[in-house]
């Protein structure tokens, strides 16, 4: 492959600084100590704290898991701290009062912190390292009974939703990183939307990991009662460390009788240099109950950072005609690799999925879609239709598709469509004999390819991913 | 056309190319002179794609010997998309599709960076769309190709309209156009030939590469010439194509042959 193709994936991380702030870090290690710990720091009542150590003694007995298509030095658990947090100056009443520091963080990265300049419209919760810093526009979404702040302040303010709702969809033992999570979690974003309400505006939170030593363990859980629906947007970053930091989230929706929750993610954490140093390895569980009739659950992620992707958004279809969705795009370049896809789970009868996944690949990356149909035998009618389409950059990196099929009812319906394509020679020289450049010749081919895709992301979003690719994939293509 | 006062827009002497090693272009010598209409015929394999793809800059192609000066200018100093935009324009053999990429999006991209190198104005979608559609009538396509895939799925016939609505959108200097005649039609040849005719002018100058003489009868070439074996080995007027037409290449490639032994 020539060299044009080899500059076009070259580009630095332009959101590598660290943000020079008073931290409370606490001890390296994880220990029934550490979870008290962390559970006391937050005031949390006791049925919290029994679900921590409840879900610590399952992972005790775990193993990591081994069979994703990713290699990695073995983790040390013991050398990571389970909590840091910005040391505040005194409780927050208002925007005004968060540091100035993070606040310039939050503008660097260009969050609408600041509800002036949130003229986008969109209520943002921001998670720096293991705390929720700010919930923007939260009076007015509670004029209509929407709750959206901190994790740890539902806890405080409406325990009742998050105990029954809590680990409901993602037990804690489900997995190996899961069980962690669920020990260790600091906080994350609640959000609930009671029956019949359409949330007025994009809810979003933004993920900032700034603490060297320090893993990230949010958690997020979003209900959305009968007739509810919201679009949740979920971007993140992290600045460039020569070691890997942890980042093992979990995430669960609920949808009831005829709701809809689509949630969006841009994941940008630092991918690792182009030797493969540094980067985050990104461990995340998430689920989406369709507990309901007629409810919907949409996962649109757009992945374009870490050092390791290990994420399997997935959708459980309990409901009578719920559907669920999985678009995906995952880029990787350099030494990343990426083993991601879904799970759709049809009970339900008339239960439907779509599956849409865009693998691209650079430098001597690896990328891997992984998917789960499963329809059991009470999934009457039920239909889903996958496409996992991969697309190769140079000679060096490897594209694999991993789709796993159990039908149990004959009823159902599975169709499966796959391809691979390689941005070759050829193409590039048809685009520079009409004047084009290879930057741009691969930009528009990449977003061709990720169209379907994109056209699932709110549009601000969706430029931000589009802009993101092209500036991920700059100097990889020749 | 021939003209008295008219510019050299290309020259190019001995030019040695090679691909994977072997060389393909063993001294080829040409000079085409802006308002001229050129004619390059010759039987397969003979290297006219391979000199097309060279003079576009494909990095396949090494170029091992020679000179090709394109108005005056060195041209392999340029990369490819700087000799597009200086107004090299090649219509393809066989144009290659580019799946998810909408024909209208990729068309306002060229024009607008080919404009853009001029110093014009470039059009946004709305404006380009009405341009593009009068030029889409003057070759009779069909607007339904603006919003397919570029060149996908397309008909042998389809790829080639669409190749001269680009270079009728991009007014080159030099417009080499690779077999496009091959594969079409009476009809689309007429049309084809039709968008020709009338873009060129005393400004700029065309290269048709072609296997078949019928294409002449459409646009009529100042000169012919024969290739073989990676050099031209004769040139002549019109009525050159006629005479191959009816007596093959043989005697032509026997010509040439004799007059090299004798000199
Ligand atoms: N990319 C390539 N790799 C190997 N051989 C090639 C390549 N391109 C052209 N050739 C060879 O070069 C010679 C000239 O081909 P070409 O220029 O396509 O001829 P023409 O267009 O006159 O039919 C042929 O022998 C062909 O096989
Ligand atoms: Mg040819």
């Amino acid at each position: 492959m020539s060299a044009t193709l080899q500059n076009l994936v070259n580009q630095p991380y332009k959101h590598g600084f660290v943000t020079d702030i008073e931290t409370d870090v606490a001890p390296k290690g994880l220990s029934e100590q550490t979870i008290r710990m962390i559970s006391a720091k937050k005031n949390e009542p006791e049925w919290l704290l029994e679900f921590r150590l409840n879900a610590y003694r399952s992972w005790l007995k775990m193993e990591e898991p081994t069979w994703a298509n990713v290699k990695y030095t073995e983790i040390d658990f013991q050398a990571i701290s389970y909590y840091a947090a910005p040391k505040p100056k005194a409780k927050l009443k208002s925007m005004d009062e968060v540091d100035p520091e993070l606040l310039r963080t939050f503008e660097k990265l260009g969050v609408p912190l600041h509800e002036r300049a949130a003229l986008a419209g969109v209520a943002v919760d921001v998670i720096f390292d293991s705390v929720s810093v700010a919930t923007t526009y939260k009076e007015k979404l509670a004029e209509v009974g929407i709750i959206f702040c901190a994790m740890s302040e539902a806890v405080q303010h409406h325990p009742e939703l998050v105990q029954k709702y809590l680990g409901s969809v993602v037990p804690v033992g489900d997995n190996f990183y899961a069980a962690l999570n669920s020990a260790v979690f600091t906080d994350g974003s609640f959000c609930y939307i009671p029956k019949g309400v359409k949330c007025p505006m994009d809810l979003s939170t933004y993920f900032r990991i700034n603490t060297q030593e320090s893993g990230q363990f949010e958690r997020t859980l979003i209900i959305a009662e009968e007739g509810a629906s919201v679009s949740y947007l979920e971007g993140c970053t992290a600045p460039k460390f020569d070691t890997n930091q942890l980042h093992a989230a979990v995430v669960e929706l609920i949808a009831l009788d005829n709701a809809d929750i689509k949630y969006s993610t841009v994941q940008n954490w630092y991918a690792g240099d182009e030797n493969g140093v540094g980067g985050i390895y990104n461990f995340v569980t998430k689920r989406g109950l369709a507990k309901g009739v007629n409810s919907r659950i949409s996962w649109t992620q757009v992945e374009t950072g870490s050092a390791i992707t290990w994420k399997y958004p997935s959708c459980v279809l309990l409901g009578e005609n719920s559907v669920g969705e999985f678009y995906s795009v995952a880029l990787t370049n350099h030494h990343q690799q990426a083993d991601t896809g879904t799970k759709m789970i049809h009970i339900g009868k008339n239960t439907r999925s779509t599956i849409v996944s865009k693998g691209i690949s650079a430098g001597h990356s690896n990328n891997s879609y992984r998917g789960l149909v499963k329809v059991t035998p009470t999934a009457a009618g039920a239909r889903n239709y996958s496409q996992c389409d991969s697309m190769l950059i140079g000679d060096q990196s490897g594209a694999h598709t991993f789709p796993y099929i159990q039908v149990r009812n004959n009823t159902a319906k599975v169709e499966h469509e796959a391809s691979t394509s390689k941005i070759g020679e050829d193409q590039l020289f048809y685009f520079a004999q009409r004047g084009i450049g290879a930057e741009a010749a691969v930009s528009m081919i990449i977003n061709g390819f990720c169209k379907d895709v994109f056209q699932q992301l709110p549009l601000e979003f969706a430029v931000e991913a589009t802009n993101l690719l092209s500036f991920k994939l700059e100097g990889s293509v020749g | 056309m021939i003209y008295q006062d008219s510019k050299t827009i290309l020259e190019v002497r001995g030019l040695r190319a090679n691909v994977n090693g072997v060389e393909i272009l063993k001294g080829l010598d040409l000079t085409v002179k802006s308002g001229e209409i050129h004619a390059i015929m010759g039987p397969n394999g003979s290297g006219k794609s391979t000199f097309s793809k060279v003079l576009a800059g494909h990095s396949a192609y090494e170029v091992t010997g020679g000179t090709v000066l394109f108005e005056g200018k060195n041209l392999f100093e340029l990369a490819p998309e700087e000799r597009a935009r200086a107004g090299v324009f090649l219509a393809f053999q066989y144009p290659i599709e580019i799946p998810g990429v909408a024909n209208s999006q990729f068309l306002r991209l060229t024009y607008n960076t080919v404009q853009a190198e001029r110093g014009k104005d470039e059009l946004d979608p709305l404006e380009f769309d009405d341009y593009v559609r009068e030029k889409m009538k003057l070759l009779e396509m069909n607007p339904d190709f603006l919003d397919r895939s570029v060149n996908e799925g397309f008909s042998g016939g389809e790829k080639k309209r669409n190749e001269i609505l680009q270079m009728a959108m991009l007014e080159p200097k030099l417009a080499i156009l690779d077999e496009t005649d091959s594969g079409l039609d009476i009809d689309a040849l007429r049309i084809v030939s039709n968008g020709v005719n009338h873009l060129a002018n005393k400004d700029n100058a065309m290269v048709l590469v072609t296997h078949y003489q019928r294409l002449l009868n459409y646009i009529v070439p100042d000169y012919v010439h024969v290739m073989e074996a990676g050099r031209i080995i004769k040139t002549g007027g019109k009525e050159l194509a006629l005479e191959l037409e009816t007596r093959g290449y043989d005697w032509v490639s026997a010509e040439s042959k004799a007059a090299r032994l004798a000199a």
